[in-house]
């Protein structure tokens, strides 16, 4: 499941969507909206996207994944539009035999996804608000 | 030829408009489409970091034909 929703992110409906009989671990990546920003205080974000383009580097991303450790297990979902702090922006799940693979795939999976997939996220403050258009944090 | 030129985040706030189509001339490339653009609205940086045509990652030097839909891509943040 590689997919853009407007809709809140259900993870265990993720985390279900990978798992096989195969599968001794499924590792998640959950993210979060945070409640401050370079020492700012965030009321809430906004996301847009080139969905189109979007669900297609998603899948590409598990293309690779699944190249580069032979996993298949695998789903990215994140959400666009409105979302108040604590609320899941993205979740990523792998499912594999084993857990080394799994945890590796994951972190190669958000890495990817802050460069190729377009998504921007606005940042709403007390005072104002701006669109986040900076180098990932590493 | 005409192109659909699209516009996300910031561009599409400064343009006011999510996209418009523009006409270029036969053999025109990315460069030329942004030049133009920026005669028409100046929007864009005069280097656009990010572009994609028919959803696909492209440089500048990359040649149109009629119809693509040009997308023009701030610094991603997403995640």
């Amino acid at each position: 499941m590689f997919k853009v929703t407007d809709e809140p992110i259900i993870v265990e409906q993720i985390v279900d969507s990978v798992k096989t009989g195969e599968d001794g671990a499924v590792v998640t990546f959950v993210g979060l909206v945070r409640n401050n920003s370079n020492g700012k205080k965030v009321l809430y974000l906004e996301y847009d996207v080139y969905k189109e383009m979007a669900e297609k580097k998603l899948h590409e991303i598990g293309d690779e994944i699944k190249h580069r450790w032979g996993i298949a297990d695998v789903a990215v979902c994140h959400r666009i539009g409105k979302m108040e702090v604590k609320e899941i922006c993205v979740v990523i799940a792998v499912g594999a035999p084993h857990r080394k693979e799994a945890f590796e795939a994951c972190q190669y999976a958000i890495d990817r996804l802050k460069h190729t997939v377009p998504i921007w996220k606005k940042e709403f403050f007390e005072d104002g608000e701006v669109w986040v258009e900076e180098t990932p944090h590493p | 030829m005409k192109v659909t030129a699209k516009f996300f985040a910031s561009y599409r706030e400064l343009l006011g408009n999510s996209e418009v189509e523009v006409d270029v001339e036969e053999r025109a490339t990315v460069a030329h489409l942004v030049k133009k653009i920026n005669q028409l609205y100046s929007v864009l940086p005069s280097t656009p970091v990010m572009i994609a045509v028919n959803a696909e990652y492209v440089e500048v030097d990359f040649r149109l034909s009629d119809g693509d839909e040009v997308a023009f891509l701030p610094p991603l943040s997403g995640g």
